[in-house]
């Protein structure tokens, strides 16, 4: 556990980084078509169907997926859990990264996206959109913020910029040094800031849909969706940090981090065991148990997440024999997180669904093309980072 | 991992009850609505689809002309929205009523923005580019608008659409109300001026409503005794009256109540003054003080 953070300093063009080239140049091409044509051009959304896959999964799941960031951090740093720190720097750069990539989706989502510094000028204090927007914004921040540490400590003393910019290698250098002594002081605001704002948007992004009862279908409008959005987004942090870990500590060929993977998720347990009540509680007092069994594709989109997504992983969970296997966590984790996701889904596109004018909606193909073509990017630019910054844990000998 | 369990008991009590309690200090939710707009009556046994009020619409304005504005016939054979070239459809329903002769008889209904007095849109609008006008017009401005489309979501009545084909400075788009032409003395809406058959009828809501209520009285059995619009959704500036079920001319059912009030209720308890993020900030950074003194070490060390 005495590790430390390191660069992986590793062959960075592998045949999955190409394949991740060609989702990536996919996407510029639609979003090239997107900006020519109009979002009707290569979208199937419609005047009533306004809102579908890239609010969907690049903007509500992509805030949900981003949790680790500040559940991490209020363990390991606000609770003093500093055996949990090395997870802390790669959930960092996830939500980091994740918070960047809601905003390119959101650019290519609204109409006019170089009006988007608008609301900073125009406030509508009733809208619960300008509270998300004005949260996201700020946390986009606050997450830069915590993030010039990790830069600091690679280039402090180190930095060389190629040519001519050479010069400026000592202001760089001091600056570097300043703002790493300065944050040291004072990142604790930033780290308590960065939780407190999360709370706010991860549950406003609920009371987004407050506004349409007659849209959402019962089985996810409820006055509780805000608190049910808090409580998956509390739940899904954690199981996303495995799910990550797992991915690149395989990938990479680190070492497993097992030590520190089991005991987050029976930390996750309790958190999906919140929810999870919360949710059926919620289920069984207004009665909507009794739309279950309709057998339409929303009621059985219903089933499926809380099933899989909920119930399952958490019974296995309970499990030490589940807890303790690299194999039996990932799945669990994989579930959760895959629950979440539908479950995003399903507020912002399955279980809307507009009753006067609604024909249907299934995302094009240029909005798959986007979606993925942002995704690949932000795994090619999470690959590139921690490549070369001190962000994962320095790996074991390279077996040969 | 006992103590991290209590820790967590901490922040989610403090997470959970800023989400559902509110505080006593809350003012209750009010009414934004104007104190006297204007309204507009729709009598759906008097209209007999001629649609000029569609043609009269486009032209004050400026919209393209609407499809085959002479027919009365196939332009029917279809449901109408309307959408980023009409303000107004007027759509053809039959509903099971026959004439004397057992042939079915149509009704036809109008429909175009409703202007609700405490509208979804207004309240939904990210950045205020929707508002509710003294006249009772909900206005949109474009300069303001990020085309989030969130009103569109919102909207009860499913009446904004969106230019999804201009790339750069697409618009919402959605009756006006005239608000150009009824804020000045005697100002009519385009549509109002043409109807021949006088199914609209255009004055001070307040007025319109009691004109709505004397038709139901003065001709018993003809209409459904229920004047749409005067209670749904906090009540809108356009009125229908009908002799067929509201909902078999896709005039939703909706609850009295308010669309924005919820959401509005929810915000403002927990975010007025910012109490609630302040509280949670407060409750944190003790926490973090107290852990990190506990286990004597200097905070957070070396940050993330």
């Amino acid at each position: 556990m005495e590790h430390k953070a390191g660069p992986l300093n590793k062959k960075f063009w592998t045949p999955g980084v190409l394949v991740m080239l060609v989702f990536m140049i996919a996407g510029g091409i639609s979003i090239l078509a997107r900006f020519t044509g109009g979002i009707g051009y290569i979208t199937n959304l419609t005047n009533a169907r306004p809102w579908g896959l890239w609010v969907g999964v690049d903007v509500a799941t992509g805030v949900a997926l981003a949790a680790g960031g500040f559940t991490t951090a209020a363990l390991a740093h606000i609770f003093g859990k500093h055996y949990y720190e090395p997870v802390t720097r790669p959930a960092l750069l996830t939500a980091a990264l994740g918070y960047t990539f809601v905003v390119l989706g959101l650019l290519v989502d609204i109409g006019r996206s170089w009006a988007i510094w608008k609301p900073i000028f125009n406030w509508n204090t009733n809208s619960v959109l300008f509270e998300v927007a004005m949260c996201v914004m700020v946390y986009l921040h606050v997450l830069y913020i915590e993030f010039i540490p990790v830069v600091a400590e690679q280039f402090k003393d180190r930095v060389n910029l190629p040519g001519p910019l050479s010069v400026f290698n000592g202001l760089i250098d001091m600056i570097l040094k300043i703002a790493d002594a300065i944050l040291d002081k004072i990142m604790w605001v930033f780290i308590i800031l960065g939780v407190v704002l999360s709370c706010m948007h991860q549950s406003s992004l609920g009371s987004l849909m407050l506004i349409a009862p007659t849209k959402l279908h019962p089985l996810w409008y409820t006055p509780i969706l805000p608190l049910l959005f808090l409580l998956s987004a509390f739940a899904v942090g954690y199981p996303m940090v495995v799910f990550e870990t797992t991915i690149a500590s395989s990938s990479f060929n680190l070492d497993s981090e097992m030590n520190i993977l089991a005991p987050l998720t029976r930390i996750t347990v309790f958190l999906l065991g919140i929810y999870m009540f919360f949710k059926l509680g919620d289920m069984f007092v207004r009665g909507t148990y009794t739309y279950l069994l309709d057998g339409n594709y929303q009621t059985n989109s219903f089933i499926v997440e809380m099933l899989f997504g909920v119930m399952i992983p958490w019974v296995m969970l309970l499990f030490e024999k589940v807890r303790n296997s690299r194999r039996g966590v990932f799945t669990a984790a994989s579930l959760i997180v895959g629950g979440v996701v539908l479950n995003r889904i399903n507020v912002f596109i399955v279980g809307y669904k507009p009753p006067l004018s609604d024909n249907g909606y299934f995302p094009a193909p240029g909005e798959f093309f986007v979606t993925l073509g942002l995704i690949a990017t932000l795994m090619f630019v999470y690959r590139l980072v921690v490549t070369w910054l001190p962000v994962l844990q320095e790996s074991k000998e390279v077996p040969s | 991992m006992q103590l991290s369990r209590r820790s967590f008991f901490k922040i989610m009590g403090a997470a959970g009850a800023s989400v559902t309690a509110l505080p006593p200090s809350a003012n209750a939710w009010k009414s934004k609505a104007p104190p006297d707009p204007y309204g507009c009556l729709v009598d759906l046994t008097r209209c007999v689809g001629c649609r000029k009020c569609e043609e009269a619409c486009a032209e004050v304005n400026g919209l393209p002309t609407p499809e085959r504005p002479n027919c009365q016939c196939i332009v029917f054979d279809k449901k109408r929205r309307p959408d980023d070239k009409a303000y107004t459809v007027v759509n053809r329903y039959f509903t099971g009523k026959l004439d004397q002769f057992d042939k079915p008889l149509p009704t036809y209904a109008k429909v175009q923005c409703m202007h609700c007095q405490d509208p979804a849109c207004v309240s939904a609008c990210i950045v205020g580019a929707l508002t509710k006008d003294e006249t009772g017009a909900v206005r949109y401005d474009a300069t303001k608008c990020i085309g989030c489309r969130y009103c569109m979501v919102a909207c009860p009545f499913e009446i904004p659409a969106y230019e999804y084909h201009d790339p750069i400075t697409p618009r919402v788009i959605k009756c006006s109300f005239c608000y150009d032409r009824i804020s000045k003395k005697g100002g009519l809406p385009g549509c109002a001026t043409i109807c021949p058959t006088e199914a609209l009828t255009f004055g001070k809501r307040e007025t319109i409503v009691k004109v709505a209520q004397k038709r139901l009285e003065e001709n018993p059995g003809k209409y459904i005794d229920h004047v749409y619009g005067e209670k749904e959704v906090g009540g809108t500036s356009w009125l229908y009256i009908s002799s067929v079920p509201f909902e078999k001319v896709n005039l939703p059912v909706l609850s009295d109540k308010p669309s924005p009030k919820l959401s509005e209720t929810i915000q403002h308890s927990l975010f007025s003054y910012l109490w609630s993020p302040l509280a949670l900030f407060g409750v944190l950074g003790a926490l973090m003080y107290k852990s990190n003194k506990n286990q004597g070490e200097p905070e957070n060390k070396g940050g993330y």
